[in-house]
């Protein structure tokens, strides 16, 4: 038996050790914003947090979030009011909108850890993940639009 | 009486933080010394050098600041980086890819609980190297994460990230020796003198 906190609620999973995680949010857990783009760790569309990092579920096995945290796009925010969500809406970031969740989850560490990113730092955190639909500029634009809704939110 | 208890006070609280602070075993391993000879010592260098160079340790030891892959030295598809502990920057950590171990399948990404680059104040660089320079790198504590030359012996034949090279994985190729033959000549590179190449050895 395998228990995982999946935003916030503990889930017992019965199943092979090995399992990806993504398998267990999406199948099991029945969360299914985290999307499946190749299983190989190439892409990024499956980033969830474990833990606050942003791990790739379709390579995690359920067995290293035994006991662990996972935040997963559900619950990036309560009311879908995270920064980069509301930055995301005002930019009209997505096109098809596959990789977005991912996007999303890596980009929320990247701002967690450096509120005030430079283009430079946007590469270095988001080159992993692959937009077929090539939102990149968008993107860019909606992490530094959220970063200064962070800053204006931090002042009041 | 009474300085003789400070003065035994103050060594034996300088040997415990001596102690706390090693991160290698205690006492590491010993190494027989042998008699000096340059030209065995540097000829045991060259066949290490050999499996320093070759891509499953080197692809860590880059020159730049991205890791490289494959056996033609490319840099990491995504172009990850360094970051400060050698583990990655933001939603780029090395450990949201590479597992406690290897993930099965061809192209599929490598592991070990230690997987990453040396850090950014030791980077450790083998990448470009003569062998020359990356003897004498080797040997300095300055550039080599403060070991001794015991240590360094204790780190090439056992460390487990550096182990790794050896069971690398689907389809990746092996140093082109064994571990204990690697560790066997690290050995003796050191115990007939530690000499590094001449600069004009290749
Ligand atoms: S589905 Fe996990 S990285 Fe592509
Ligand atoms: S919006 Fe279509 S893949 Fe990114």
């Amino acid at each position: 038996m395998i228990t995982i906190t999946v935003n916030g609620q503990r889930h017992d999973i019965n199943g092979d050790p090995n399992m990806p995680l993504l398998w267990a949010i999406r199948d099991i857990i029945g969360l299914t914003g985290t999307k499946y783009g190749c299983g190989a760790a190439q892409c990024g569309a499956c980033t969830v947090h474990l833990n606050g990092e942003a791990v790739r579920s379709c390579i995690t096995k359920i067995s290293r979030a035994d006991g662990q945290h996972v935040v997963t796009i559900e619950g990036l925010s309560a009311n879908n009011d995270h920064p980069l969500q509301q930055a995301w809406n005002e930019v009209n970031v997505p096109q098809c909108g596959y990789c977005q969740s991912g996007q999303l989850m890596s980009a929320a560490v990247l701002l967690r850890e450096n509120p005030n990113p430079t283009d430079q730092d946007i590469d270095d955190a988001m080159s992993g993940n692959i937009c077929r639909c090539g939102t990149y500029q968008r993107i860019r634009a909606a992490i530094h639009k959220a970063a200064d809704m962070q800053r204006e939110g931090a002042k009041i | 009486m009474r300085k003789l208890i400070v003065i035994t006070g103050i060594l034996f609280i300088g040997g415990l933080i001596t102690v706390a602070f090693r991160t290698e075993p205690a006492k590491p391993a010993s190494y027989p010394i042998l008699a000096k000879d340059s030209i065995g010592s540097v000829k045991a260098f060259m066949s290490v050098y050999k499996v320093l160079m070759s891509s499953r340790c080197m692809n860590c030891h880059p020159a730049g600041e991205s890791p490289l892959q494959g056996d033609d030295n490319h840099i990491h598809t995504m172009n990850v980086k360094r970051g400060v502990d050698g583990k990655g920057l933001y939603a780029a950590r090395c450990s949201n890819c590479h597992q406690a171990e290897n993930t099965t399948g061809l192209h599929m990404p490598p592991g070990n609980p230690k997987w990453g680059l040396p850090p950014s104040n030791m980077r450790m660089v083998f990448q470009g190297r003569t062998p020359r320079q990356l003897a004498l790198q080797l040997l300095d504590p300055k550039q080599n994460g403060g070991r001794t030359k015991a240590q360094l012996i204790d780190h090439m034949a056992k460390d487990d990230l550096v182990g790794w090279a050896w069971h690398p994985g689907d389809g990746r190729t092996l140093p082109p020796m064994s571990r204990p033959a690697f560790a066997a000549q690290v050995r003796l590179w050191i115990a007939k003198g530690a000499f590094a190449p001449s600069a004009k050895a290749k």
